[in-house]
This record gives structure tokens, sequence and C-alpha cells, in this order.
């Protein structure tokens, strides 16, 4: 099999996103990480599907060079889940935004996670609407002030990792837009990982909600405010590399390193792989300013998902059943004669 | 008095009783026997909505009517030979459907002064205060005999009392000389495995029942219903309707060789279709509970694109919800088949009972030029080739098609002689094939000249990488806004939609080919239609009669049939969607509308009344 390149899986379209605009670098972080996973799992390009909602980063699959579904508002996560079940040879990838996964479309978005679905859900969230020109969005942070909040909204904003781990997902990853080395590495082990994966991508939208990740991007806090957490390594940050988090028993804390009697042994290993699901709630949910935002992925654990079960239910009927054809089936159960 | 055995052409029975009390299954089981015997059949399951109603009140009634014939039978009846009333309110609920000489059996048990008082009686005589005194009366002590049968059994109060229908059931086998074998071997076939105990006690109070009536004196006659003789020769089965349509969705998966994939959101009347296909697993059939009824579309919708044989079922407020997803398969061009169970509506309505008013919804339930085609079933047996049709209508046209089915149909049942599969149409999707030149990219809305068709490539065909959506695109599949293109695409996919009448078969017009008048109807109604235009054809009146199987399109010689007649009465249980319908397409005809809105059935006097009244 010829080696796949980024190139391969750019779209002859225009990408008509704003300038500026965070999910420019989500889609090039997808191209070059389609290439890796190809070779990693030995899959043809035909073997991909990309499916969307309605939203700015719904257009996604437009600038693929796959086969490609671009849906309607809030439905992706349906629509994934019947390409799958119907193909588990397919693999397939879902761009959507916090709009769609989780106010239109939040239903199909939790029984997605909830069924452990084999797809990879790319929740690109700007927490703001950006197709419709500026409207808050169920991520829009608490008193948010947008085109119909213009006295700041009044409801709090879903945390899409508590939504996940709720659901119990088994895979949970968050970045930055900008990150794309992280965004390439957060991608290939979704694709990797056997079951739903949710990776939220904190995206900059440049013109209806400029900045609202600055205090995570901003190279000047960017170390301060967020921690990459990876498999094996010690959940340190800080510009310095100073701080750490510890767990005292009742919750996660935030130690500097050196101070207050805590040396490096005291701090956390991350293991995504830990099926206890508390600790990665523990760290989906920090926050600043008493925290850092967890990036990277925070959870991935194996459990049975739901296309295999579909699958393997079938053949195990089929290998039981004395029903094989239609003609089979016609003539089963109570019958008679006129003769 | 001198015991006579009556030989009868046909009857009509009615079970009522409380929801509880398990007169759908002895209905059943007596429509089933019946068949197996032989008869001509046709069952009409009436219950509440509720599961347990309030015990013992009018509103919890549950009915199953069944007629059964020595010639074919095409309808449930409209009234009853027999009424069996298990309590008051089932009596009270149902006097009305008994015929002047009916058979009235009632547990007299159950009439004391609560059952009275529960089912709103005023006086101590409910038979009088329902002017059915004159009827032929067997007031017998049900519960205190099916009590006294399995006293013995070492069976609890409780579960002894669910037995009454068994002793009922056997009050009527007597009544109607049927053979008690079926029964016997269906009680085997249930509980052999799980609950084998309770075998010996059922069949003790169906042969107590039986001798029972044997011995009493207000039983007067009983009657023999002969089997069919003029039936074809074959092997048959009873079918409900939300069966056939299940197995017609197989079958088609067979002929097509693509997989069935059916995601449905649990709705009354449709549920028995996601049921009944989720276990034939066997056939390769996945079927996906989702998570409300958008899900069931969109991932049907997925299922489709992924190259599967895709359906969705549901009943009108879950059409409602699909509406968005729909527009999404038309314009995607995908197959899909959307089964339609009606009920009575708006909204929540009526959800046990039948009626034929999604028809708009279906035509034109959606945003912008959206064409879908619609086709309909005319009985039980007859929806498990309306499904066929329907998938094949999809698979071969590239379009999403609703089939109609109705809560008449899809919980009735009848006698259904079985097809080869051999004998069924092969169904060839356009797929695309060979390799896409080096430079070149498939154009997913190119079509066929011919058909107006477009190919169907499917993820994991290499070089055939596509996208398809909800937005406007040109042939190509790249995305446009340009007028010219939006204009030419609308006009294909119509046109596309307009040209499967040369796939569907042509109306067959019974009686004169031209005349004064031309009954007409569509879907479920068949049944009462076709009985009432073979009386009056037998009284002589000049009268033809058609039957739409096929809305949209309509089949290619509507027009020319319409223009033999000088009236057109079109019936149907709705306020008149098909007649507008028509009237919009040839609006050159006289049509006259006949209407039920009752969330009932057409009673087949009604429709003699309705045709006499233009004649």
């Amino acid at each position: 099999m010829a080696t796949l390149t980024a190139k391969d899986f750019k779209s002859d379209q225009e990408v008509r996103w704003c300038p500026g605009c965070g999910d420019h670098a989500v889609l090039a972080a997808l191209q070059r990480a389609l290439p890796k996973v190809s070779q990693a799992l030995n899959y043809e390009k035909e073997r991909y599907v990309v499916v969307s909602g309605i939203g700015c980063s719904s257009r996604l699959p437009y600038y693929m060079d796959t086969f490609g579904f671009h849906s309607i508002h809030g439905r992706a996560t349906a629509i994934s889940t019947g390409i799958k079940v119907a193909n588990p040879w397919l693999t397939v990838w879902q761009a959507c935004g916090d709009g769609d996964a989780l106010a239109i479309g939040g239903n199909h978005f939790i029984h997605a996670i909830r069924r452990n679905i084999d797809i990879n859900i790319m929740l690109f969230n700007n927490q703001i609407y950006g197709l419709t020109k500026g409207q808050y969005s169920p991520t829009s942070k608490f008193g948010a002030i947008t085109k119909t909040s213009p006295y700041g909204t009044v409801e709090h904003p879903f945390e899409p990792g508590s939504l996940v781990l709720g659901a119990k997902g088994t895979f949970f990853a968050r970045s930055l837009d900008v990150e794309l080395a992280l965004n390439e590495e957060i991608m290939t082990a979704a694709a990797l990982h056997d079951g739903c994966s949710v990776m939220e991508f904190l995206t900059n939208c440049v013109i209806f909600n400029d900045g609202a990740h600055k205090a995570l991007s901003d190279p000047s806090v960017k170390a301060d405010h967020t921690i990459v957490l990876r498999d094996g390594e010690k959940m340190i940050f800080g510009k310095n590399r100073d701080k750490g988090l510890i767990y005292d028993g009742k919750k996660i804390r935030v130690v500097h390193i050196g101070e207050g009697g805590f040396t490096e042994d005291d701090i956390l290993v991350h293991d995504s792989h830990a099926n206890n699901i508390g600790i990665h709630m523990a760290l989906a949910d920090m926050k600043g300013p008493d925290y850092p935002v967890a990036l990277g992925v925070i959870r991935d654990v194996k459990d049975v998902t739901y296309d295999d079960g579909v699958r393997d239910q079938v053949k195990e009927v089929m290998a039981k059943s004395k029903i094989h054809c239609v003609d089979d089936l016609l003539h089963s159960g109570s019958t008679w004669e006129v003769k | 008095m001198q015991h006579k055995v009556i030989d009868t052409k046909d009857v009509v029975i009615r079970f009522a009783g409380d929801s509880g009390d398990g007169m759908q299954l002895t209905g059943s089981l007596f429509a089933d026997m019946s068949a197996i015997y032989g008869n001509g059949l046709s069952t009409f399951p009436d219950y509440p909505a509720e599961i347990r109603a309030p015990h013992g009140t009018v509103s919890g009634v549950s009915g199953f009517q069944v007629h059964i014939g020595s010639e074919e039978v095409t309808t449930p009846g409209d009234f009853c030979d027999m009424l069996i009333a298990m309590n008051p309110a089932a009596l009270k609920a149902n006097a009305k459907w008994c015929k002047r000489h009916a058979m009235i059996l009632v547990d007299e048990d159950a009439f004391d002064e609560a059952g009275m008082n529960k089912a709103g009686f005023k006086t101590d005589n409910p038979f009088v205060e329902l002017g059915i005194e004159d009827r032929t009366l067997i007031i017998a002590p049900i519960s205190t005999m099916t009590k006294e049968s399995l006293k013995d059994s070492g069976m609890d109060n409780k579960s002894i009392i669910k037995c009454k229908n068994m002793f009922t059931l056997g009050i009527a086998c007597y009544i109607y000389n049927r053979p008690l074998e079926p029964i016997y071997a269906y009680l085997d076939k249930k509980f052999s495995k799980k609950h084998p105990e309770v075998i010996a006690p059922n069949r003790k109070v169906l042969d107590d029942g039986f001798n029972y009536a044997a011995n009493v004196q207000a039983i007067p006659n009983t009657y023999t219903v002969e089997p069919v003789k003029s039936a074809k020769k074959g092997t048959y089965r009873n079918i409900t309707g939300n069966q056939a349509v299940a197995w017609g969705l197989l079958a088609a998966s067979e002929k097509s060789g693509l997989p069935l994939f059916c995601g449905s959101y649990p709705i009354t009347p449709a549920t028995a279709i996601l049921e009944e296909l989720a276990i034939h697993k066997s056939l390769g059939a996945k079927t996906l509970q989702a998570e409300d009824e958008i899900a069931g579309i969109c991932t049907a919708i997925g299922a489709s694109f992924a190259g599967n044989l895709a359906v969705t079922t549901t009943s009108g407020p879950g059409l409602s919800l699909k509406s968005e997803a729909l527009g999404l398969a038309v314009m995607a061009e995908l197959p899909l088949v959307l089964v339609d169970v009606q009920r009575g509506g708006p909204s929540t309505g009526l959800p046990t009972k039948t009626e034929q008013t999604d028809l708009n919804q279906a035509l034109y339930g959606r945003n912008g030029e959206c064409p879908i085609p619609v086709i309909t079933a005319h009985s039980p047996a007859n929806c498990f080739y309306a499904a066929f049709m329907a998938s094949k209508i999809a698979l071969e046209h590239m379009t999403p098609v609703i089939l109609l089915s109705e809560g008449f149909l899809g919980n009735g049942s009848e006698p259904w002689l079985i097809p080869d599969m051999k004998d069924y149409p092969e169904i060839k999707p356009p797929f695309a094939s060979g390799s896409i030149p080096e430079g070149e990219k498939f154009h997913p809305f190119e079509r066929d000249p011919e058909t107006m068709v477009p190919k169907w490539a499917i993820p994991g065909q290499k070089g055939y990488e596509h996208r398809v959506g909800g937005l406007e695109k040109t042939p190509a599949g790249v995305l446009s806004t340009d007028p010219a293109n939006h204009a030419r695409m609308v006009a294909e996919r119509a046109e596309k939609v307009a040209r499967i009448a040369k796939d569907i078969p042509d109306l067959h017009v019974q009686g004169p080919e031209s005349g004064k008048l031309l009954v007409i109807g569509w879907g479920g109604t068949y049944g009462h239609i076709a009985s009432a235009f073979h009386d009056l054809r037998e009284e002589g009146r000049e009268v033809s009669y058609t039957h739409f199987d096929f809305i949209n399109p309509l089949p290619q010689n509507t027009e020319k049939i319409f223009s033999s007649f000088e009236k057109i009465l079109v019936c149907e249980l709705n306020t008149g969607q098909f007649a507008n319908y028509l009237r919009a397409q040839f609006p050159q005809f006289n049509f006259v509308k006949f209407n039920k809105i009752q969330a009932q059935p057409f009673l087949v006097e009604e429709i003699k009344e309705a045709i006499l009244n233009e004649l």
C-alpha cells in the first residue's frame, strides 16, 4: 500500500473559514495525523468517512478528500453511529461544534458515549455560535455577553469533559487549536482507541468570540494555566516546571515542588488507562484560577464497543438459528396446507 | 329444547374485557385456531392506550374482534354475532356492536354492585338498560367456575383468576365447534421451557369451559363454519401487518444482497416491526433502538450511506420528528424506507386507534421542494409486498420512500398463502462501478438520463471519495448557490420520483370500465370498500371500484381510468386528504368525498350507504 501523506487528505475545495479561525489548525492536524494512523493500522484512504453536523466546524468534511457526510444540525453523532454499525470496517471521524454536539445534538452525543460506539468525535469548542453570527452556546461562560444575551447569560455552561465522563466515556482528550503537535498526538491516540473517542479542541472564533481561550493559549501564561498530561509522566507544569498535582486523600491539589515539604516524588503520575473514573473526572474538571486546565489524553480505557456487540450478536444468532433464508422464515411457526 | 348444529357462512366474535383480562390473547388464539382450521379470517384488535387502565371502567376495556368465514373474509366485520364481555364495562362499551340476534356471554361474577357502579350502570339490569335484553344471554359464573376448576392445582388465587380467559375460550370453542388441539399445542410451546407447571391447569380450565358449555341449557345451538373450499392450494399462515412489514423488508434485504439496518424508537402502533426485526438477526438484520425518533432515522441514513438497506419505523408523531432528516435523505439521494403505521392524530391523538391522516404529512411535510414516493398496503398480508416494493423502489431509484401502513393493518391479521421467494424480483441498486481515471473525481449527482437516478458509491470503494449532505450541490457534488443549478437540481430530483411510475403496476378496475360512478380508496380501507362494492354488485348496482396502493407517483393509467367515469367517490379515514391531492392533479374530474374521522375503520354498511347516495 502506498504511503499516504497529508496532501492525500486535502480535497480540491477552497477552505472557507475566516482567516485566523482556530478550525484551520485542527484541520491541518487531522490531515497530518491520518497518514500516521493509516500507517500504524494499515488503513486505506477509502476506509475513512468524515461526518459532521451544522456549524462552522461542520464544513470540515468538504476539505477532506475522503468519503464525507455533511448532515443536519446536531445529528452527526447519529449518522456516524449508523455508518459504524452498518459497516464496522469503516473508520469514522466526526467534526461538530459546541452548539451542534451539546445543544441540539446533546442527546445523540451522550448516547453514543454511553453505547461506546467506535467513532472519533472532534468537538470544536469555541463557546459561541459562529455560523449564525454570535449567539451564546451551551459552553459560553456564565454571564457571557452575546447577541442573544446582551445583558449576559444567566445559565451555567456544560463542561464537555464532565459530560463525557459522566456518561462513562472511555476516551476523553482536550487540547487547544494551536497545539498542532499535541493535536496530532491526541488524534492518533483516539484512532487507536477502540470505542467512542471524544476530543475537545478549544478553538478561537476570531470574529464573534476572539480570545475566549486566551487565558490558556497566550504564550505568557500558557505554561502556568495548563498542564499537558501524558501517560507515565508526572503531572508537573508551570513556566519553571516547579508546580505539580498531588492527591491529598480528599482531592487533587496544586503544590509548589520544594515548598511545604513536597518533593517531585509526591507528584501524581498520569495513567489514562486507569479504570477509576474519579481521578479522570477530577482532572477534567480542573480550571483556573486554582488549577491548570488539563490538556492531552485524560482518559483512555478499554470496554466493549456497541458496534462489536451488534456484529457479534448477529453472528451468534446466525450460527444457532434454523432460519437461514426468507423462505425458512415464511414457513416458520404455525402453518397449514390447503390441498 | 332441541340442540341444533347450524352450519353458517361466517361469524363475527368480539372478545372484550378489562385490559388485564387477556382478551387480546384469547382473541388471537381463537383466530389462529380458525386459521389453522382453514377458515377465511380477519381480526381487529381495539384496545386502550393505557397498559392497565383503571380496573372495571369503560375506558379500560380492551376488545378483539375475529371474523371467520367459509369463504374469503376481507374485513373484521361491522357487527358481531357473539359478544364475550368479561365485566359490566366491557358489556357497556361493546353492546352497540352486537347484531340483532347476537349471543352475549358475560361473567356473572363480575356483575356485582361494585362492577356495575364502576361501569356507570344506573339500574341493576344492565341488559335492559342497554336495550339488549332480547339477545341470547348466557350469564355464566366464569370466575367461580375457574376457581372451582383449579382449586386442587396448587396455584395461588391470583394466578387462578388469570385463567378465566381460557375458560371463556373453552366456551367459545364449544359454541363454534372448534378443535382444542391447536390451543393445547400453543400452551405446550409457550410454557414448556419456563413454566411447564401452568400447562396442565390451563388445559384443564379450557376443557372445563368447553364441557360447561356442552352441559348448560342456556346455549341453544352451536355453529360450524366450514374451511374455505375455494382457497388456492399451498401452505398458509396467519400474519399481522406489522409482522408482514418486517418480513417484507427482510425479503428485500435478501433479494438486494444488502444487509438490513433498522434504526427505530418504540412508538405505538409501529413497535412490533422493530421487535420482529430484532428477532431475526439470523438473516443479518441489525436493529438499533435509538435514543429518539430523530436518531432512528439518522442512524438509518448513516447506514444507508454505508451501503445497507436502511429502514426506520414509526407512527405519525415520529414522522413529524423525522421530517428534517427525510429532507436530508432526499438531498443526499440515499435509499431509505420509512414505515409510518398511522394512528389517530393530531399530536399524541389516539395512539392505539387507526386513521389515514398522515397522508398530507407524508406527501408534503418537509421544508423545500422535497418529493418522496409514498406507497401503502391494502391488507395485513399485503404489507409484505408493500414493504418489499418500498425497499425495491428506494434502492433502485436512490430515494427515501414512505410506506404508509395503518394501526388497523399493523395489528390486524389474516391468513396468507406463503409466497415462494423465487417468484419475487431481484433488486438491483445502481452501484457505481469501474475505476475512476487518474485526476478525475466521482460525480455523486450525475444521473442516468432514462431514470434520472444517480449512481451509488459506497464508502470503502477506492477512488470514489465524495461528499454528500444537506447543502445544495452541483451534479459533481460541489457546493453551489448558483440560481440555475438550484432550479436544475430541484427539477431533476422531482423528475426522478415522477419516473418511478414506470416501475409500478397499473390500476385495476373492478366492475364496468366506464360509467357513472367509480369508487376509490387507498391503503387499509380495501377490505371494507371491496365488501360494500361486491354486495352492491350482487344487488345489480352500476358501480365500479379501484384501489390505490401507490400514491406518489400515481399509477400511469390513473387519468385514463378517471376519464371514463362521471363521478369519483373517494373514501378515506380522514377529512379528504387523498381527494384533495387528486383534485390538485386532475382538476378536470368530479371528485366526491366520503370521510370518516372517528379513529375507527369504516363499516361496510356506511360505505354502501355512501355509494347508494351517489347512484
